[in-house]
């Protein structure tokens, strides 16, 4: 029998089920659905985890204060203080392959202009700062060596800054207070938008950092060091060289460290293949749905063979043989699955967006997992309409016939 | 056995076919040994009462059962051992059977039923719904070929099922208790039909209950408790117990 012809029984089967086949697909449905659906959702959290780290730059090294937490154990509270910028100036003397050394401390004020205010974040910060970071000042200038070393009361505001202190007036040249302190500004930030975790990057103030810590913040340690290294292959090497150098600096003599340095493509290594895990996890909880909806199919299937032996018997005593009756029925369940499989793929996508649109969230649909549920529900599909189909193609006519 | 049909060609021949059923630890003989010779163009007719093992024969006959024992051969090939594909493949070329209850499929048009031993004889769409629908014109159905077998009344639904058994143009019609669900004026049409195939040259071996039908074969065999005890035609009388 041409195969064309048993795709019309199927079809005509399922059409004149129409509920029946409904209820049936959407076990299929929703488990395609979910599976796209939650695997968008795991991608979306890789994505935003990847592209956040990238933004802190390539070949990076942060140094922190305080012992890594590997033991479980943090260091005590004195130990954030240890990391001084003499230590960033010792770093970029003694270590080779560095391209840049940039210290930084921050902390929030209020800063005035006249009778607006606005609460930001302060940066103190070196001039490597804007490489670094890949900033870009759309007027004046950035934080200079010059200020630095002078403890200039200078700043760079972001834009977000600038239009709450100043509208749509030039701020360049203007004098702003930061603690009641006053500043020039000296430069614009270029808008960088919004960060891939949500944070408005140009709601900032950035000051040369001897002057956030002698004049402003009165620290005698800095929040962070980040160290780029001029190629990727050299980043064990300068990370044991500033973990060297650091104890001796702090005359460690076999103490716990009382830093920390971390390797972000080693950090990022590792939270790629955290999102990843997390991806699978999704997604193989969304593919218990799928197997449970493959069940649903083989269920009906079976009911619908009790139901239909007189019909199989009727075909077989006209000359069905065993595979004309098993394709009837396989294509059936087959069907079943290819439709539900389309189905949920357009339902699946539909609510990956409407996840990024009503939840907020980031959620990447990509081609792998729309291929790989469509291909695992028409297999289950096929899996699980083999033992229904075949347990009506094995049908005696004779009994078949027989049966009430 | 009548002279006159000694030198045709058998078509059929039965050797000590039985039929056990096992009922538990019980064992019903519903045939208990048949030997029969069926000559190509006879009008039989199997009579008997309930019980006797009429369907059971005719089952056999018909490629829809396997006996228990004996030897079937037909046109001069034995059938019990071929498999079941090859049963369907005999059941759909050589024989077209028709049931007591007709055995329609509910949710296929009139035309659409006899086109099924076609379909599965891989018969393209077009030439398929050509020849049911010669079919269903010859037994007078011709206007109804579209309706569907509930909008068809008894006699009308047995003239679709005759129309479908003779789809593939086979050379034998079995049919058991064709009429039994009928009423006179059905009878008598549907015994009209069997009458016009017979005299096409069609070997048909149906089973009654009723002697006026019986009367219009040629031969009339009686079966009881699972043997043929009498065989009567053309004036041949043979009482075999
Ligand atoms: N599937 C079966 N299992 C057990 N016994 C059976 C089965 N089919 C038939 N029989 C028995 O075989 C015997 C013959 O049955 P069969 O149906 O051939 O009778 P019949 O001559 O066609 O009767 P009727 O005229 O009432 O149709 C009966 O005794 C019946 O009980
Ligand atoms: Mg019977």
């Amino acid at each position: 029998m041409l195969f064309f012809e048993s795709v019309q029984i199927a079809l005509k089967a399922i059409v004149s089920n129409k509920l029946r086949s409904f209820l049936t697909m959407l076990g299929i449905i929703i488990g395609v659905a979910a599976v796209i659906s939650m695997v968008s959702i795991g991608m979306g959290v890789r994505s935003n985890v990847q592209s956040s780290i990238a933004s802190l730059g390539s070949n990076m090294l942060i140094v922190t204060p305080g012992a890594s937490n590997t033991k479980g154990v943090r260091g005590a509270a004195g130990s954030r203080k240890t990391l001084k910028y003499e230590d960033a100036q010792a770093i970029k003397k003694h270590i080779k392959n560095i391209d840049y050394v940039s210290p930084t401390v921050s902390a929030s004020y209020q800063i005035v202009n006249g009778h607006q205010n606005w609460n930001s974040s302060v940066m103190g910060v070196t001039p490597e700062y804007m490489g670094i970071q890949s900033l870009e000042v759309s007027a004046g200038s950035f934080i200079t060596q010059e200020n630095v070393d002078k403890r200039a009361r200078v700043a760079v505001i972001g834009t977000t800054v600038a239009t709450n202190l100043f509208g749509q007036e030039n701020p360049i040249g203007k004098s702003i207070r930061v603690n009641n302190q006053p500043f020039r500004v000296v430069g614009l930030l270029k808008s960088k938008g919004q960060s891939s975790m949500g944070q408005d990057q140009d709601d900032t103030v950035i000051v040369p950092i001897t002057t956030a810590m002698n004049r402003l913040m009165a620290l005698t340690y800095v929040r962070t060091i980040n160290v780029q290294v001029s190629s990727p292959d050299k980043m064990d090497q300068v990370e044991d060289e500033i973990e060297q150098l650091l104890r001796t600096r702090h005359k460690l003599n076999g103490k716990d460290d009382d830093f920390t340095v971390r390797n972000l493509t080693s950090l990022m290594e590792t939270m790629t293949q955290t999102t990843t895990m997390i991806t699978l996890l999704l997604g193989s909880i969304a593919g218990i749905s799928l197997l449970v909806g493959g069940i649903g199919i083989m269920n009906i299937m079976m009911v619908s063979v009790t139901e239909r032996t007189r019909e199989i018997g009727i075909r077989k005593a006209l000359g069905a043989t065993f595979s004309n009756i098993m394709l009837q029925f396989l294509i059936e369940s087959i069907t079943v699955g290819v439709v539900g499989g389309v189905i949920g793929i357009f339902v699946g996508v539909a609510g990956a967006k409407a996840i990024a649109y009503f939840g907020n969230f980031t959620t990447v649909v990509t081609a792998l997992p729309i291929i790989v549920s469509f291909a695992f529900s028409v297999g289950i599909g096929l899996f699980f309409g083999i033992y229904p189909a075949r347990k009506a193609a094995k049908l005696d006519p004779i009994e078949a016939l027989r049966y009430e | 056995m009548a002279e006159k049909d000694k030198d045709r060609e058998v078509t059929i021949e039965l050797r000590g076919i039985k039929k056990i059923y096992k009922m538990g630890d019980q064992e019903v003989a519903a045939l208990a040994g048949i030997d029969l010779d069926i000559h190509k163009g006879e009008f039989a007719a199997l009579m008997g009462p309930s019980g006797s093992g009429k369907s059971t024969l005719m089952n056999i006959l018909g490629c829809l059962d396997r006996p228990t024992t004996g030897s079937y051969k037909l046109d001069g090939s034995e059938v019990s051992h071929l498999t079941d594909d090859e049963l369907a493949y005999t059941r759909n070329r050589k024989i077209g059977f028709v049931f007591q209850n007709f055995n329609l499929l509910s949710k296929l048009s009139a035309v659409d039923n006899v086109a099924l031993p076609l379909l599965y004889a891989g018969v393209g769409r077009s030439e398929r719904t050509q020849r049911a629908m010669h079919f269903i014109e010859a037994v007078g159905l011709g206007p109804r070929a579209d309706h569907m077998p509930s909008e068809l009344s008894g006699g009308q639904r047995q003239r679709v099922a005759i129309a479908r058994a003779l789809a593939n143009d086979p050379k034998i019609i079995m049919a058991d208790e064709p009429t039994g669900n009928l009423d006179t004026k059905s009878t008598h049409e549907i015994m009209e039909i069997f009458e016009d195939l017979h005299a096409q040259g069609r070997t048909i071996i149906l089973v009654t209950h009723e002697p006026e039908i019986a009367a219009c074969a040629s031969r009339q065999l009686l079966v009881r408790d699972g043997i043929i005890t009498r065989d009567e035609g053309r004036g041949v009388v043979m009482d075999i117990v």
